[in-house]
């Protein structure tokens, strides 16, 4: 019975090729659609989430001020050399401080220049943020210690301002003074928002404070946690520390932060999840849209339906085996459907991963929504009103108009 | 004795005893029989007459177990029908009725060879031999080469052929045919009668036929004529044309 069954709902799809296909159509695009949207979300908070990791787990960056939700922070006094010095001097378990300062400058070149960040640093700065270079050398601690002027490029900055010559040993001009640079720094490629992390010019500490910043400010103070030990613990520590330094007491907040790769994680991953829920909010609506169009098509074609179900049922037909035509028929339809919508959205989504250059995730939770909505969708809808139709005396269902 | 009596008249192939059949209800209530009695016994072929609304047409899909009676009783083989369920009517449908209508009832857009194995699919039959006599029925309706042509291809009196196909090729104890000549030209509807008087003869099948025409009438061995939704006139015509 179930052979004939199958057989007659076969004959049944392929004498509607039309009915099927659109029902097919309605399918694929809400299932397509949903996993692409999905698929690439997942896929941008992903790379967020493993360019983060890649910067080592046992990080933490000390801030000046507070972060209060994407693009918000709030003033506050910045650290100084002393703080950084405190940190590494008072903190356990830890292997290296780096403080830093940043400003924007143009670098130029001969005839070339080029906005892009300076930083003043120091050696630590490499270890905590696991960066070496390519050609020349780090900083001497005789450069760091007198504030020379010398300097570092990140790689888009060589390309920018020398092209295919080598740049070791130029002086190159940053603002109102020159410095030689000794080394370029390898590449690292594009952060998750687009950013350039290559676009940067390191000079020591010192001399960014005396012949840049001309103040003794330090913005950001990067530690790296010892391998194994706890980053809560040393988090928990260097807060209270810095409470105590910027004498912060008792319930008043504080006006620096101390984060975490969690902490850093979320407030990258903000974005890129708010951008998730818009594309998914879309997606459903595709979604919606193929469902309703299914809908049509099964409920148009109910009169038809209805007056092919009284002829089954005149020539002897159970109710039972005409329902389960029309279920095996919605069902092959729905899976089939689901089936093209799935290699379609992942066919397309590998190609569109590729082009933003993100990962390719599957998800196959999100897979498996969207195709049992689908599928109940295309069951329902051919299903029920077939169901009428069987459960009528069959001269009722041979009038049906 | 009563036992004999009824060894020499078995059970009648169908009967109905005070048949009624009410469509609505309140003051739109039409009743469209009022009690029809009616005994056809196997081999005969029953032409059933009448103007519209007479209910000859009620009469006949009750006969068909397309529909139910509202009151009385039918009987199919001495088997109390009203007694059935839905799924036991369906089979008898499936094993001793074969369906013939005026506006041929076709699936659209189904070759005709697939249309005349529907039944077929449905009793169980294998491949093969559903292929072979499907093929066989249409042959004999003189369809042989049409195989292949889906309803939307075939002239009227054709589709109507390949509705008579798929009747008769379960081999049904009774054709029902209601005004099966209804939408064709004289000509088609005389080739039409022929073939259900070959049955009729041939394999013995019941044939129980409604129609308007006389003409049509004649080729029957029996006449009924509804009015009002009784049974006016019962008369014999002998041997039909």
């Amino acid at each position: 019975m179930l052979v004939n069954t199958l057989l007659l709902a076969l004959r049944e799809i392929r004498r509607n090729v039309l009915r099927s296909a659109l029902t097919i159509l309605g399918i694929v695009i809400g299932v397509a659609a949903v996993i692409v949207m999905v698929t690439i979300g997942g896929g941008a908070t992903a790379q967020v989430t493993e360019q983060i990791a890649s910067m080592g787990s046992n990080l933490l960056m000390v801030r000046v001020g507070q972060h209060r939700g994407p693009g918000a922070s709030s003033a506050a006094p910045a650290f100084d050399l002393a703080d950084a010095q405190a940190i590494a001097r008072e903190i356990p378990a830890i292997t290296a401080v780096a403080p830093s300062a940043s400003q924007r400058l143009v670098a130029v070149y001969g005839n070339q220049n080029w906005s892009t960040t300076v930083n003043g640093i120091d050696n630590e700065f490499f270890k905590v943020r696991n960066w070496t270079v390519d050609a020349g050398r780090q900083f001497l601690d005789s450069e760091l210690r007198a504030g020379k002027a010398v300097c570092l490029l990140g790689e888009t900055v060589r390309k920018e301002l020398f092209g295919d010559q080598s740049p070791l040993d130029s002086l190159v001009r940053l603002g109102s003074f020159s410095c030689q640079v000794v080394g370029v720094l390898e590449a690292k490629g594009q952060s998750t928002f687009g950013s350039d992390q290559d676009d940067l010019v390191l000079v020591p500490l010192r001399t960014f404070q005396r012949r840049i910043a001309g103040n003794q400010d330090i913005s950001l103070i990067q530690v790296s946690v010892a391998e194994g030990r706890s980053t809560d613990k040393a988090k928990s520590d260097i807060e209270f520390l810095m409470r105590e330094r910027r004498r912060i007491i008792g319930s008043e907040n504080d006006n620096f932060q101390v984060m975490d790769m969690k902490e850093l994680t979320r407030m990258l991953t903000g974005t890129t999840q708010i951008l998730t829920a818009l594309l998914s909010a879309v997606a459903a609506v595709s979604l919606l849209v193929g469902g309703i169009g299914i809908m049509n098509i099964m409920l148009v074609s109910v009169t038809e339906r209805t007056r092919e179900i009284g002829i089954r049922l005149a020539i002897g037909a159970l109710e039972r085996e005409v329902l389960l035509q029309f279920l095996v028929e919605a069902v092959v339809l729905s899976s089939f459907g689901g089936l093209v919508g799935i290699l379609l959205a992942v066919s397309g989504s590998v190609g569109l991963a590729r082009l933003l250059n993100i990962p390719f995730i599957f998800n196959p939770g999100i897979v498996l929504i969207a195709f049992l909505f689908s599928a109940a969708v295309g069951v329902i809808f051919g299903y029920f009103p077939a169901r009428k139709a069987a459960r009528l005396d069959p001269i009722d269902a041979l009038r049906h108009e | 004795m009563p036992a004999q009596v009824e060894q020499q008249q078995p059970p009648p192939l169908v009967e109905l005893q005070g048949v009624t059949k009410i469509y609505g209800s309140g003051t739109a209530e039409m009743q469209a029989l009022r009690g029809v009695d009616l005994r056809i016994a196997e081999g005969e072929f029953v032409a059933v007459m009448g103007p519209s609304g007479s209910g000859k047409s009620t009469c006949m899909n009750i006969l068909g177990c397309l529909d139910t009676p509202t009151g009385g009783r039918y009987l199919f083989k001495g088997v109390d029908v009203g007694a059935l369920s839905r799924n036991q009517r369906a089979l008898l449908r499936r094993h001793h009725l074969g369906f013939i209508f005026q506006g041929f009832n076709l699936l659209n857009r189904t070759s005709a060879l697939e249309n005349v194995e529907l039944p077929l699919i449905y009793r169980g039959v294998p491949t093969r031999e559903r292929h072979r006599r499907a093929a066989a029925a249409l042959a004999v309706v003189g369809l042989a080469g049409w195989e292949r042509h889906t309803p939307g291809e075939l002239s009227g009196g054709q589709q109507q052929r390949v509705a008579i196909a798929r009747a008769i090729v379960t081999e049904p104890a009774v054709l029902l045919a209601d005004e099966p000549t209804g939408n064709l030209d004289t000509a088609r509807s005389l080739e039409i009668m022929e073939l259900l008087t070959a049955f009729n003869r041939e394999q013995g099948i019941t044939v129980i036929m409604v129609t308007h025409e006389q003409e049509m009438a004649a080729f029957a061995g029996r006449a009924i004529l509804f009015r009002d939704g009784l049974v006016a006139e019962d008369q014999d015509n002998g041997e039909g044309r």
